[in-house]
């Protein structure tokens, strides 16, 4: 298998420099998301980094699923946007509170519970291939149903909601003496910023719980099971339970990322949180980051979103220079940018299938 | 079961869902004109499935990419007869048929030449590799969606259809619809051919003997890649031949097309078993025939239904109802 390269330690001496630069360049994208509200104060750059929180986690689960385990599952989307919308409903419905969140990311999560040990224990015991196209059937049932079901979903237009008044920016979080809102370095210590930091510490919180996890002695069964299934087996692990026990882990962790998306956003539809392109983006993700390393999911959405921002304006570049040529003209248009990503993913994962991560960590002292 | 099997076995199971249906539906004319209907979506979907299911069976390769040759297909056929517009509303049937199989030629051939170059580049480096066989047929098929949006634009098209296979045909109260007659009877000479090439050719015993063995007919002496390549170029050329028939069912397409009938093929091939044909055309007619009665009795539930019908045929039989022999 091409992991073998990536999980068996190479008795270093000494700890590889790409490794070392793995572990610096996380750590300061952890850092730079700790403090992204006083780094980037705008608007903007706020949500791009609630989204880099999110998408960690999301991604960090799936590479549980497909780096550690070696299950490929499309349905991953579909226990994120179960998530959200259970949150969106409630909070839709029982009004803007902590309690609607609670009651609704809790039945999200019990509904993710259910179909993801219905579809484990239906298809996991098959072949790896089979599950693929369950899931990826599953997963597309559940987007017309949210799109059908209308009254409850709101169809193609999502759910527009309230959150609780702590996390609204009008809220004070801190007040100085005259009764306004505090300032720290300038920054106004709102209920965006209790908003933010919410979804940072709980995706922290998650991330941690996974690299505990990989760490422990479930997470070597898991790459047992990856690297041989049957000797797996035969040592006495049961494979399918440990498969779906994963299967549900991944989807659990992926539906609580669901609830910060709703939580954040404000907004559940199926754009943002069920779509087929979500699930493209996470596999995408995972791969250049580095499948089966949970610091890859870190290193890929931070590559992946920033190059959904630079990719287009490179290629609005190329774009106006080859205005007049017809074909490389419109394979160059910023909405393009997607092929070019799969192309780049193609070559990905053809030449360096461990990823960024996977292949810098392997990256001995130069001699 | 046996008694049941010598009368048919598994493939007594549309005959049943259609005679549930005729319960539900109760009067005799909407059920024959939906039965017509599920029948010919079958056959379309069929055309698509079969080649995925072969594909997989010789090969061991699924391609989550097959559903570009679909797209592919559809776009093409409807820009071929976009081109021959006038040959489709000539009063002659020689050429309103002409410009049909024109339109499908040019797809099919396309189908064929592109799984050839598929096969070279995307799928022969990873063979034996199930986890970057998914990954790198999806980044086929992600370029390949853009490829259509940067040729044809993401507005729907218009697909025009032949003046002859335009209209119905009125039997007592039923109307049919002459072209689902036309699709039903394409699917099935394909499905024929099919059957014959596999069952009664050299070429289809030595298919037959790859999906069995591989290595065996290796050692045999036979070029083995030489055989994948032929399938995977049959494969995709039926795929494209399906979504062709399909551009002209529909009569309006979108880039979409391809990954909306995925979902279908691949319920249809997991329903009736990786590998197989007779699985294959089993699991279509039911998901065609189950997609039309539900979008009658329910219509929101359509989709849906299909998924369930997968869940309930999964929990009796894992592995499908028809597997190919190596399972």
């Amino acid at each position: 298998m091409t992991y073998a390269a990536i999980s068996s330690p190479s008795t270093p001496r000494r700890v590889p420099a790409g490794r070392l630069a793995v572990y610096a360049v996380v750590l300061a994208i952890g850092l730079a998301l700790a403090f992204a509200p006083f780094l980037f104060p705008d608007v903007r750059a706020q949500e791009v980094a609630a989204r880099i929180c999110i998408f960690i986690v999301l991604v960090a689960s799936y590479d549980l699923l497909i780096g550690y385990t070696g299950i490929v599952s499309f349905a991953h989307t579909m226990f994120f946007g179960l998530g959200a919308y259970g949150t969106a409903i409630a909070l839709k419905a029982m009004g803007p509170s902590f309690t609607a969140i609670l009651v609704g990311g809790g039945a999200g999560l019990v509904a993710t519970l259910v179909l993801a040990l219905l579809i484990g224990l239906l298809s996991l015991r098959v072949k790896a291939i089979f599950f693929a196209m369950v899931t990826l059937a599953a997963a597309s049932v559940m987007l017309v149903l949210a799109s059908q079901l209308s009254d409850y979903t709101g169809g193609e237009d999502g759910i527009t909601y309230q959150i609780p008044r702590a996390f609204a920016p009008a809220f004070k979080l801190f007040e100085d003496g005259d009764g306004k809102v505090a300032r720290l370095f300038g920054v106004p210590l709102n209920g965006r910023i209790a908003a933010y930091y919410f979804v940072f510490l709980t995706s922290l919180a998650l991330f941690l719980f996974m690299l505990r996890v990989v760490a422990s002695p479930l997470g070597s069964v898991l790459k047992a099971i990856r690297e041989n299934e049957m000797r797996a087996e035969a040592i006495g692990y049961k494979v399918v339970a440990y498969r779906t026990a994963v299967f549900c882990l991944a989807a659990l962790i992926a539906a609580l990322a669901g609830i910060l998306r709703a939580v954040w956003l404000k907004y559940a539809g199926p754009d943002v949180v069920l779509s087929f392109h979500i699930m493209i983006d996470i596999l995408l993700m995972v791969v250049i980051g580095g499948m089966g390393t949970m610091v890859g999911a870190v290193i890929g959405v931070v590559v992946m979103t920033l190059a959904q921002f630079y990719l287009k304006d490179l290629m609005q570049i190329g774009a106006d220079a080859t205005a007049g040529v017809p074909v490389v003209h419109q394979l160059l248009e910023p909405d393009r940018w997607l092929l070019w990503l799969g192309v780049i993913f193609i070559l990905l994962v053809y030449f360096f299938p461990a990823g960024i991560a996977g292949t810098l960590m392997n990256k001995e002292w130069r001699r | 079961m046996g008694s049941l099997d010598r009368i048919g076995g598994v493939y007594l199971l549309p005959v049943i869902l259609a005679l549930i249906a005729f319960v539900f539906i109760g009067q005799p004319s909407s059920w024959a004109t939906l039965t017509v209907a599920g029948l010919s979506m079958g056959m379309m979907i069929f055309l698509m499935a079969s080649g995925l299911s072969l594909i997989f069976g010789l090969m061991d390769v699924l391609n989550f990419g097959h559903s570009a040759f679909v797209s592919f297909g559809a776009f093409i056929a409807a820009t071929v007869l976009a081109a021959l517009g006038g040959w489709l509303v000539a009063d002659s049937a020689f050429l309103n048929i002409a410009a049909l199989f024109a339109a499908i030629g040019a797809a099919t051939a396309f189908g064929a030449v592109a799984g050839w170059a598929f096969e070279r580049v995307i799928v022969k480096p990873v063979y034996k590799d199930h986890l970057r066989q998914i990954l790198i047929t999806m980044g086929a098929l992600i370029v390949a969606e853009q490829l259509i949006l940067a040729i044809w634009g993401g507005v729907p098209i218009q697909v025009q259809r032949p003046a002859i296979l335009t209209g119905s045909i009125i039997l007592g109260d039923v109307s049919i619809e002459i072209y689902r007659v036309f699709a039903f009877l394409l699917g099935l000479a394909v499905y024929v051919g099919l059957y014959l090439v596999l069952n009664r050719t050299r070429l289809g015993l030595l298919i037959r003997a790859g999906v069995e063995n591989r290595e065996m007919v290796e050692a045999l002496g036979f070029r083995i890649d030489r055989l994948f390549v032929g399938v995977f170029m049959a494969g995709s050329a039926l795929a494209a031949m399906g979504g062709s028939m399909w551009a002209g069912y529909q009569g309006l397409i979108t880039p979409a097309i391809g990954g909306e009938l995925m979902i279908l093929v691949f319920i249809v091939v997991i329903i009736g078993g990786l590998g197989s044909i007779q699985g294959s055309l089993l699991g279509a007619i039911l998901v065609g025939l189950m997609a039309n009665y539900v979008a009658f009795l329910a219509p929101k539930l359509s989709l849906a239904s299909n998924m369930l019908l997968m869940m309930a045929i999964l929990l009796w039989r894992p592995y499908g109802l028809k597997p190919a022999a190596k399972g």
